[in-house]
């Protein structure tokens, strides 16, 4: 019973183990990467942001006030009021240059160039 | 007396033709003022001067039709939960309990009524201001129309006016309530349109330049402090349209303190919020939330009054904070006068 038990709980280490290297080689096989753009005191951070096609941009709300993420000329980059610690993600697949602001704060401005 | 004085208004705007009628009209009210020792007094009224004796019976009702008090509150901001004030129902409601000791004729809200234009924020701030019974005049804020549908904010803070710009008279004073917080475009700042210039050029038209106008809005009119954007990139052709005037009041909100300007005939008011402050312009690394001790927050927030004093042909704007008890003058008028202002 006990012997059991104790290889029971090996096996079962042994799965999560696998699960958490598997995870990210499953997840790199798809994304190339994972860039952040942090919001705070009412600017992007960085401000223009290069990534390689495939790469996914999450945006993250610092500020105590809310902010949205939005394409300057289209609609490609249409985000929700992201209120404190929100956040925003977007994959881009097609390289070129992304400008956008924040509809709130139009002053806010940034820039993805996807090469 | 009347037709004397009028003389005299009369030579004086001839001979500066450049100088607006109504600056003369309240140079000349001023010094009646001066003169109030031997009796004369100057009155608004419905954007005509007039001048009676002081000694006529009728002035005190004559006083007490032309004289009045509104109240401006803003950025009450429902729905924000930050350090800053965890609790801005607890404030409107502090600031609304100001209002009532005011007595004012009618309430101004200008803008960010609620903090993320969510039906529920708009429920506890239309069922907060309307306990007070007051007449209620709005304009939004960008945090009162987040979604794509400004419409929710009109239909039930202004539903005589779904394009957010609307105008009425009271008492002689003419009211224009203006929308500068739709259609932002990257790197600009608040914005009226062309549209909405040409309704406000068509507004002004027929009226007297003698007339006291009274412009409410969100984001200063004025550039305050662009980088933050706190200006609005077509003002300047609305205060092109307003500068013929004798006695212009612009109020906003949106920077959440008090900062005054007098330019020529146009005064320009930012009023407290009643939720939390914001650091002066370009005082911080970016505009956002001041976190201040309870105690201190109470004396960043507040509301304003604004008296149309008839002698003055002008307006007079107080701003009261929360940590203190608002005081009344009633009919000061006279004491003053009398006083020798």
């Amino acid at each position: 019973m006990f012997y059991s038990l104790k290889h029971g709980r090996q096996r079962h280490f042994a799965a999560l183990l696998m699960s958490l290297f598997a995870a990210p080689a499953v997840f790199a096989g798809t994304n190339e990467a994972t860039q952040t753009v942090t919001i705070s005191n009412y600017a992007f951070a960085p401000n223009t942001l290069t990534i390689a096609a495939g790469s996914k941009v999450v945006w993250v709300n610092r500020d105590d006030d809310p902010h949205t993420v939005k394409s300057t000329t289209d609609d490609v980059l249409k985000s929700p009021a992201l209120d404190t610690n929100d956040q925003f993600a977007f994959m881009f697949t097609k390289p070129g240059t992304y400008r956008y602001f924040c509809t709130l704060h139009p002053h806010m401005q940034g820039e993805i160039i996807v090469r | 007396m009347v037709s004397d004085d009028d003389t005299i208004f009369d030579k004086q705007r001839s001979d500066n033709p450049r100088q607006p009628a109504m600056a003369m009209a309240r140079r000349e009210a001023l010094r009646c003022l001066a003169w109030s020792g031997v009796g004369v007094v100057w009155m608004m009224r419905g954007g005509v001067p007039r001048v009676f004796a002081a000694s006529d019976p009728t002035l005190p009702a004559q006083i007490k039709r032309s004289d009045f008090v509104f109240a401006q509150i803003s950025d009450s901001h429902i729905g924000f939960n930050k350090e800053a004030n965890p609790d801005p129902g607890g404030t409107l409601q502090a600031a609304l309990d100001q209002v009532r000791t005011i007595r004012p004729a009618f309430l101004l809200h200008t803008g960010d009524v609620s903090h993320l234009s969510k039906p529920e924020e708009f429920d506890t701030a239309a069922q907060l201001i309307g306990s007070t019974r007051l007449e209620t005049h709005y304009v939004p804020g960008e945090h009162d129309v987040l979604n794509d549908d400004p419409n929710l904010f009109f239909k039930r803070f202004s539903p005589q006016a779904p394009q957010g710009w609307y105008s009425f008279d009271y008492r002689g004073v003419h009211f224009i309530a203006l929308t500068n917080v739709l259609n932002f475009k990257a790197g600009g700042l608040g914005h009226l349109g062309a549209e909405q210039l040409r309704w406000l050029d068509d507004d002004l038209r027929d009226k007297s330049t003698s007339m006291p106008i009274v412009v409410f809005t969100h984001i200063p009119l004025w550039n305050v402090y662009a980088d933050w954007g706190w200006a609005t990139d077509d003002g300047e052709q609305a205060l092109a349209l307003l500068r013929r005037f004798g006695s212009v009041t612009i109020l906003n909100g949106h920077i959440h303190q008090v900062i005054q300007k007098v330019e020529g005939n146009v005064v320009f008011h930012s009023a407290m919020s009643t939720a939390y402050p914001q650091p002066a312009p370009g005082k911080a690394a970016g505009p956002g939330p001041l976190k201040l001790s309870a105690e201190q927050l109470r004396s960043a927030l507040g509301v304003s009054d604004i008296s149309v004093a008839a002698r003055k042909a002008a307006l007079t704007i107080r701003d009261h904070t929360l940590d203190r008890p608002v005081t009344v003058t009633t009919d000061s008028f006279f004491d003053s006068i009398f006083a020798g202002d």
